[in-house]
């Protein structure tokens, strides 16, 4: 059982790391895109947008306790 | 893609984790026994052999599609946390990896640690500490080569690029007997965070079945799009609050899986 929370842990460390909300959102962004796409709507912006604001909130996230501080 | 960019691309991602592996190494054989951090090191190189040897063919079989979709989508995920983790520390808001520090660090751990061997092998923990490391980075080697030449179509180069890569590291790194502290990590991993986040997106976008304008080109303009919004953040964040001393060091074991 160990081992397996040791495992568990070295891969959602290897592929998710810091912050779970980036692997949602691109997810999400891309299923929507699939989506888009099977409807007949060539997506290809979305995940670009996507990606920027994602980048841009989980920044805001990693800093906004240094700024609380200040 | 072009052959160059490929090579390019795959070589400046491998160095980042050739020089962090290259860091455990020297740590576990300075201080602890060298005989033992080899034995480390060619175990952790066999493991990663059959790995990619099990793993690399069944990717050949999967529709390029779906390929693209899943590679794409891992590989942005992946090149998100890099680049996040770049733009804090080039902001000052999270420490500069120090690979002098961290080896210091390691090399303070690995003394203190109690001396003790198991069969052929003298020193356990740096064989553990060797083989753990040069695993771990080694893993993200492969991911890299895989996914980028599997993409690519390409295998053979991108082995080449990676090849190269840890050659030219392991290299420089036993000719002068030092952690690769001279080697600007910081701005490396800047610029593989832009690459694997611009790759990643324009993979996963043509896995849904979605065109760019362009085709490959799109990739030209992509990946100075991506520098731009990540030198835009850093320049933000710069300004937003007061950043850490410049002497300050994450001083941490450089195992992690992005940074």
């Amino acid at each position: 059982m160990t081992w397996l929370r040791s495992f568990t842990r070295f891969w959602y460390d290897f592929v998710i790391g810091d912050d779970w909300r980036v692997a949602v959102g691109v997810t999400a962004a891309l299923s929507a895109t699939w989506g888009l796409v099977q409807v007949g709507v060539d997506a290809w912006w979305l995940l670009p947008a996507a990606v920027a604001a994602l980048l841009a909130l989980s920044l805001h996230r990693a800093v906004r306790p240094t700024r609380e501080r200040d | 893609m072009s052959d160059l960019v490929l090579l390019l691309t795959v070589f400046l991602a491998c160095t980042v984790e050739a020089v962090e592996a290259l860091t455990i190494v020297l740590a576990a054989g300075t201080s602890r026994h060298w005989g033992s951090a080899l034995q480390g090191t060619v175990a952790a190189l066999l493991a990663l052999a059959a790995t990619v040897a099990a793993l690399g063919p069944a990717i050949g079989l999967i529709p390029l599609g779906t390929l693209r979709l899943v590679v794409g989508a891992l590989l942005l995920v992946f090149g998100l946390q890099w680049l996040r983790k770049a733009i804090l520390r080039a902001s000052g808001h999270k420490a500069l990896h120090d690979e002098t520090t961290a080896y210091t660090k390691q090399v303070a751990a690995a003394g203190k640690a109690q001396a003790g061997g198991r069969g052929q092998v003298r020193d356990w923990y740096a064989f553990t500490l060797a083989s753990k490391g040069v695993f771990l980075e080694g893993l993200e080697v492969a991911f890299i080569v895989v996914t980028f030449g599997n993409n690519q179509r390409d295998l053979p180069l991108a082995a080449i690029g990676a090849a190269a890569a840890v050659l030219a590291v392991t290299g420089v790194g036993f000719a002068v007997r030092a952690p690769l502290a001279r080697v600007p990590e910081n701005t490396m991993k800047f610029a593989v965070g832009v690459m694997l986040t611009s790759f990643g997106t324009f993979w996963s976008v043509e896995g849904t079945g979605a065109h760019w304008p362009g085709s490959d080109a799109t990739l030209l303009a992509l990946i100075p799009a991506v520098a731009l919004l990540a030198t835009g953040c850093t320049v933000l964040l710069r300004r937003g609050s007061s950043p850490l001393p410049p002497s300050t060091s994450t001083g941490g074991i450089p195992m992690e899986g992005t940074s």
